[in-house]
């Protein structure tokens, strides 16, 4: 299993049965194919609908639904449809229980940098600055080093944020982890194989290991 | 009651030098094509854009940047359309990027008679800069103004002569919070239809915030 499924499986497993979930666009997206059997999740989209299905092929292609990255989708049974200031009504509201978001960095006391890179292209942050304020829980789902192999989980966040102290979990490859609001950050499961000192040395930010760390699973 | 289907050239002539025009759409969804096209060949200058993004190099927003009518954008997503990039970078139009549920809301405000909103979105970060920090209940908010234009482009299925429109699944995006904006509203549509055939049940915009049809 790859290092994205791996996460997406384990993000998967956040939800409860009725949740009102917001993924982004990438890697939060493949979340939708592992959730559990035994839970409705009602899936959210920034561009105005709850009930977003799979992906539109063929016939089902309606020029008129699309998700937030543009896609052709099909919407499930009991599904509805809004215009951008009420479907924003929904997530800055508190409406949504969790949104999945990818991330450039993320730091201990839940700040979260994931639009801009002073000096590169900027593409601009979207509806990511409304979710992460908005929803009720912001998991984020990444790799744990970025592609120069660096930590990604910092001290202190270096990039333009996103957002605030907004995070409260991050899942990764590697561990899952709570950020804990004026404490710091708490390793509740670790990956098979992963010691505690690859951890530690793969993340920049103090890690508390909690005293119920489990083996992560997926 | 004046007729309100015109042709599109006549359409978009409304829209003069220094305009602010917004245009409906996510991304290819509800984006009035049509009218993006056919202001990209007139001849006016200076207009501030204001979109939920800037398309990509397939769609027509990309076209009306490229034609350099356009000198501020203000959008929450231009990673699809190389011709912002390179303004941001060349400084040729100004680029201000607001997130998506701000610009949405901003809009409403505008169209809503509001003053401004108190939002809890941009906190610390490069959105509060330059605005107005106020503490309610102990939470931080920042005063966002609301945004009008002198032009809205909007698209919908089906219009009846009254100007009434039908919007069908997340093609309402921006074009129904825009269509309350604007000084002047013009609605690309696919199909117009005698007035009282929609449902008013199925009305998505009523027919008193637009001025003018346009069937493509």
């Amino acid at each position: 299993m790859d290092k994205r499924e791996i996460i997406a499986r384990r993000v998967a497993m956040e939800f409860q049965d009725g949740d009102v979930v917001n993924l982004g666009i990438g890697m939060p997206t493949m979340v939708a194919n592992y959730l559990p059997d035994d839970i409705t999740v009602i899936l959210q989209s920034e561009n105005g609908m709850l009930g977003l299905g799979p992906r539109a092929e063929g016939a089902q292609v309606d020029e008129n639904i699309v998700d937030a990255g543009g896609g052709y989708v099909t919407v499930l049974k009991g599904a509805s449809f809004f215009d951008s200031a009420f479907s924003f009504s929904i997530i800055r509201g508190g409406h949504v229980d969790a949104t999945v978001l990818g991330a450039l960095e993320v730091d201990q006391e839940g700040n979260l940098a994931s639009w801009m890179v002073p000096g590169k292209k900027v593409t601009g942050m979207g509806g990511a600055m409304d979710l992460v304020v908005g929803a009720k829980k912001v998991i984020i789902s990444m790799e744990h080093l970025n592609k120069k192999g660096e930590p990604k989980i910092l001290r202190k966040c270096r990039l333009p944020l996103t957002a605030m102290k907004q995070v409260d979990l991050v899942v990764t490859e590697m561990a899952v982890i709570a950020v804990r609001p004026g404490i710091g950050l708490e390793v509740l499961e670790i990956a098979p194989g992963v010691e505690q000192s690859d951890l530690i040395h793969a993340t920049e930010a103090d890690l508390i290991f909690s005293d119920q760390l489990k083996l992560m699973t997926v | 009651m004046k007729d309100k289907i015109k042709d599109i050239k006549e359409a978009v002539a409304v829209v003069k030098d220094g305009d602010t025009v917004m245009v409906g759409g996510f991304l290819q969804c509800g984006n009035p094509q049509h009218l993006v096209r056919a202001l990209s060949e007139t001849s006016v200058k200076d207009l501030t854009l204001v979109s939920s993004d800037t398309g990509s190099m397939e769609t027509t927003n990309y076209g009306l940047l490229k034609s350099g009518k356009v000198k501020r954008i203000m959008a929450s997503y231009i990673g699809g359309n190389p011709e912002a990039g390179n303004f941001m970078v060349t400084g040729e139009a100004e680029v201000i990027l607001v997130p998506q549920g701000t610009l949405a809301e901003r809009i409403r405000a505008g169209g809503a008679g509001l003053g401004g909103y108190l939002s809890p979105v941009g906190i610390g970060t490069v959105v509060e800069e330059g605005k107005q920090k106020l503490t309610v209940e102990g939470r931080e908010y920042l005063l966002e103004l609301p945004i009008k234009a002198n032009v809205a482009f909007i698209r919908a299925d089906m219009a009846d002569r009254a100007g009434n429109l039908r919007i069908t699944g997340s093609a309402r995006n921006f074009n129904v919070v825009m269509a309350t904006a604007a000084d002047h509203v013009v609605a690309q549509v696919s199909e117009i239809v005698e007035t009282g055939e929609i449902d008013p049940n199925d009305v998505t915009v009523p027919g008193i915030f637009v001025d003018t049809i346009v069937k493509i």
